[in-house]
C-alpha cells in the first residue's frame, strides 16, 4: 500500500487531501474546521481529518506532496522586482521580510509541523515531493477525469512563472506542452478589473461573473485594444502599462483609471453602477474569447476530443459553458476545486502517478459521475448517534424521524416556500456546495433570490442562485443537455419555461432587472436566462436526489435552489454545531441534520447570535 | 544548513548565477534585520550621523 498525503497552504486556501493506491480517499480544506475564511495557515486540522477518514497515522505515510515551489516562486519574485527596478521599491519592502523570515523556509517549516502530529511523520527531506504549481493543478485535473487521453489546459492568476499551461495527459503520464508567464495572466486581468469594480482579489471574481449579464460588453474592445493583445491561438500578451501588481499593492494604476474614464470603486462604500456592470461583462467577454481562441487552437493541434481544466479561471462556469456549446472538445471535465485548494490533491496525484509510476484506473461505470472524485463528497462526515449528541449538547430542539419522513417533510417545507438548511454525509470538496451543506429554497418562488441574498446570505441583492436539478429532467428545464455535477457549467433556461418581458420590462437596466420574473423558475434564472447548474446523480448522492424527486412530486418542479450553507465572508459550515450556529443566526426557516429535523419557532431564542456582523465581508 | 544546500542545488539547476549577488545582499540585509531586531537601515543611519 502506498500513501500520499497532499498539502496546499502558505498562500490562500490551503488544504489537505489523502491518496492510497491511486485512489482519492479525503480531501478537505483547512478554512472549514478553522472557522476563517481562505486560511493560509499550515492545514493541521485538514491534515488529521485526511488521516482520520483513512484510518491511518502520520507515520504511515510514505510521502507528503506540496503543490508549488517555493523557491521557484522566490526567483520569479527577485526578477520581477529587478526587471521593473527602481519602481516596486514599496512592494519589495514589503513582500522580502516575510521570504527572508518564513516563505523561503517552507520545506524546513513544513516538515517541522509535520513531526508535531500525534504519530509524526517519520520520514524526511526525501520523503517530501514539491511539484510545480501548475503541474498540481493539471493531476487534479487528468488524473481523477473519466479519460484516457485528454488536453489538460490550466488557467489562474499565476504559480511560479506559468500563469497558464497546456499538457498532454495519457493514461499515467502527463506531459507538459507549452507555458505562459508571469506578468502575463488571464487569471491577473480579470482579478484587476476584479480590484477595479471594488470587489476583493482572489475572492470577488465570482461576483464580478455574477455581475457581467447586468451590462453591455461596452469596454471589451478598448480591453482588447489595449489592455490585453489576444492572438488567433488564443495565446496573449498584457500590457504592463495599465497594471501595478508587478511592482505596487494595487491591480490596477492611474493610467488603467484614465482609460476607463474614472478612479476603481471603494469597496462597500460606493454605490455599483450601470459602468461596473458593463466593466465586468467585458473583462467576461475577453476571457470567453481567450478561452473560446485556446480551445479551438488545441482541438486542431492534437485531435484529442477530451479536455480537462483546473486553476481559478476554470471556475469561470460561464465561460466553460460556452466552451462546451462551441464544441470544439467533444469532452470537458473540469476539476471542482479548480483553485489553489484543489493543488494539494493534484500534488499527491502527481507524485503518485509521475514520480512513483502508480498505475491509472479509469472508472467504466456508464452512469455518471465517471471519475475519480466521488461526487467531490470527500470531506468530514457524522454518524446519526454523533449529530444527535452534538446537536444536544448546542441547545438544539429537535425530533428524528425516518428518512421517507425527514424526506417528505423537507419536500413541504420548500414548496411552501420556505429556506432550508440541509446537512447530509460528507462535506463537499471545493467552493460549491452540491447537497452535502447546502440552503435550498424554491425555485418557483419570485422572493425567494432577494429572501435568500438579504435575510439568509447577508450578501448583495445582484447575486445569483443555483440550480440542483434531477440529471434525468435537466433537459426539460435547460438548454443543457449533459452531466455537470460540480456545478460548473452555465446554461440557458429552456424556452418554453422562459416568460416574455413586457415593452417597458425590456427598457429596465441593471439591478433593476432583478425584479422581473424571467421564467416559472425565477429564483435560478438569471438576468440573461442563464443558469449555473448542478446535475443531481441518483448513484452519487442518493438522499439528495429522493429529496428533489419528491419535491417534484409535490409540485411539478424537479429542481431546487441550492446555495452553500454559510453566511458571506463564513466558510461553508462543516460541523452539526456551525450548522446550528448558523440556522440560529439567520433567517432560515428549518434545519435538517441527517434524521434530526429543527424547526426554528421551536428553538430557544437565546442561542440566537448576531451573525450578520460575525464574519469579515469577502 | 539544509536549506543552504537546497539553495546551491536549485542555482546549479536554474543556473541563474546572476541572481547570487542579489541573494547575498538580501542576506546580509536579512542577517540585520535579525541582528537589529528592527529596520536594516538603522545601523548605516547611525554610523552616518
Amino acid at each position: 500500500m502506498s500513501i500520499v498525503l497532499g498539502i496546499s497552504a502558505f498562500y490562500h486556501d490551503s488544504a489537505a487531501a489523502l491518496v492510497v493506491d491511486g485512489k482519492i480517499v479525503a480531501a478537505a480544506q483547512e478554512e472549514r474546521f478553522t472557522r476563517k475564511k481562505h486560511d493560509p495557515a499550515y492545514p493541521r486540522n485538514a491534515v488529521d481529518y485526511v488521516l482520520r477518514e483513512a484510518g491511518l497515522m502520520l507515520d504511515e505515510v510514505d510521502f507528503v506532496a506540496f503543490y508549488d515551489k517555493p523557491f521557484l516562486k522566490f526567483e520569479r519574485l527577485l526578477e520581477t522586482y529587478l526587471a521593473f527596478a527602481p519602481r516596486g521599491l514599496a512592494s519589495f519592502s514589503t513582500a522580502m521580510p516575510v521570504w527572508l523570515k518564513e516563505k523561503l523556509f517552507q520545506k524546513d517549516m513544513l516538515l517541522k509541523e509535520l513531526k508535531k502530529h500525534a504519530g509524526g511523520f517519520r520520514g524526511g527531506m526525501d520523503k517530501m515531493l514539491f511539484a510545480e504549481h501548475h503541474i498540481s493543478h493539471a493531476a487534479s485535473a487528468f488524473y481523477p477525469s473519466p479519460f484516457e487521453k485528454a488536453v489538460v489546459l490550466t488557467l489562474d492568476g499565476v504559480g511560479e512563472w506559468a500563469t497558464a499551461t497546456v499538457a498532454i495527459g495519457d493514461g499515467h503520464t502527463l506531459t507538459l506542452e507549452k507555458e505562459i508567464r508571469f506578468p502575463h495572466s488571464l487569471g491577473l486581468l480579470y482579478s484587476a478589473v476584479t480590484y477595479y469594480t471594488g470587489f476583493k482579489v482572489n475572492s470577488g471574481e465570482y461576483k464580478v461573473m455574477g455581475l457581467a449579464p447586468y451590462g453591455e460588453p461596452k469596454y471589451a474592445a478598448k480591453m482588447m485594444e489595449n489592455l490585453i493583445h489576444i492572438k488567433p491561438d488564443g495565446s496573449f500578451h498584457l500590457n504592463q502599462e495599465y497594471f501595478d501588481y508587478c511592482t505596487g499593492l494595487t491591480m490596477t494604476n492611474a493610467k488603467f483609471d484614465e482609460l476607463f474614464g474614472q478612479p476603481a470603486r471603494r469597496p462597500e462604500s460606493e454605490q455599483l453602477t450601470q459602468f461596473h456592470m458593463d466593466m465586468a461583462a467585458s473583462v467576461q467577454a475577453v476571457t470567453e474569447e481567450v478561452m473560446l481562441r485556446m480551445a479551438k487552437a488545441l482541438a486542431k493541434e492534437y485531435k484529442i476530443p477530451n479536455l480537462c481544466m483546473a486553476g481559478g479561471v476554470a471556475l469561470n462556469c460561464v465561460a466553460n459553458g460556452k466552451l462546451l456549446r462551441d464544441g470544439a472538445f467533444k469532452n470537458i471535465w473540469i476539476q471542482p476545486a479548480a483553485g489553489d485548494a484543489g493543488g494539494a490533491l493534484g500534488a499527491a496525484l502527481a507524485a503518485w502517478h509521475m514520480e512513483l509510476g502508480g498505475e491509472r484506473k479509469i472508472s467504466k461505470a456508464k452512469t455518471a459521475p465517471r471519475d475519480g472524485m466521488h461526487g467531490s463528497y470527500l470531506g468530514p462526515a457524522f454518524s446519526q448517534q454523533e449529530i444527535e449528541t452534538r446537536l444536544k449538547a448546542a441547545g438544539a430542539r429537535f425530533e428524528v424521524l425516518t428518512e421517507a419522513k425527514m424526506i417528505d417533510s423537507t419536500a413541504k417545507a420548500l414548496a411552501d416556500e420556505k429556506a432550508v438548511g440541509w446537512f447530509q454525509g460528507r462535506m463537499e470538496f471545493g467552493p460549491r456546495a452540491l447537497g452535502g451543506r447546502s440552503i435550498l429554497g424554491d425555485p418557483r418562488s419570485p422572493s425567494m433570490q432577494k429572501t435568500l441574498n438579504l435575510k439568509v446570505k447577508f450578501r448583495e441583492s445582484f447575486r445569483p442562485f443555483a440550480p440542483s436539478v434531477l440529471r434525468e429532467d435537466v433537459a426539460d428545464w435547460f438548454e443543457l443537455d449533459a452531466d455537470s455535477p460540480y456545478m460548473l457549467l452555465v446554461d440557458g433556461v429552456k424556452a418554453k419555461r422562459r416568460k416574455k418581458m413586457t415593452a417597458a420590462e425590456q427598457k429596465l437596466f441593471g439591478i433593476e432587472k432583478l425584479n422581473v420574473a424571467r421564467s416559472d423558475i425565477p429564483a435560478v434564472t438569471h438576468v440573461d436566462y442563464s443558469a449555473r447548474i448542478q446535475t443531481v446523480h441518483a448513484d452519487t448522492n442518493p438522499l439528495y436526489h429522493k429529496l428533489i424527486s419528491a419535491f417534484k412530486k409535490r409540485t411539478g418542479c424537479a429542481l431546487v435552489v441550492n446555495t452553500s450553507f454559510n453566511v458571506r465572508g463564513e466558510p461553508i459550515v462543516c460541523t452539526p454545531e456551525d450548522a446550528f450556529r448558523c440556522f440560529m443566526g439567520t433567517d432560515l426557516d428549518l434545519l435538517v441534520v441527517g434524521h434530526c429535523v429543527l424547526h426554528k419557532a421551536k428553538q430557544d431564542k437565546k442561542l440566537a447570535e448576531d451573525y450578520k456582523n460575525k464574519y469579515e465581508l469577502d | 544548513m539544509a536549506f543552504l544546500v537546497e539553495l546551491y542545488r536549485f542555482m546549479m539547476a536554474r543556473k541563474k548565477f546572476w541572481l547570487v549577488p542579489v541573494l547575498l545582499m538580501l542576506a546580509l540585509f536579512g542577517g540585520l534585520v535579525v541582528l537589529t531586531h528592527g529596520s536594516a537601515v538603522a545601523p548605516f543611519i547611525y554610523t552616518l550621523f
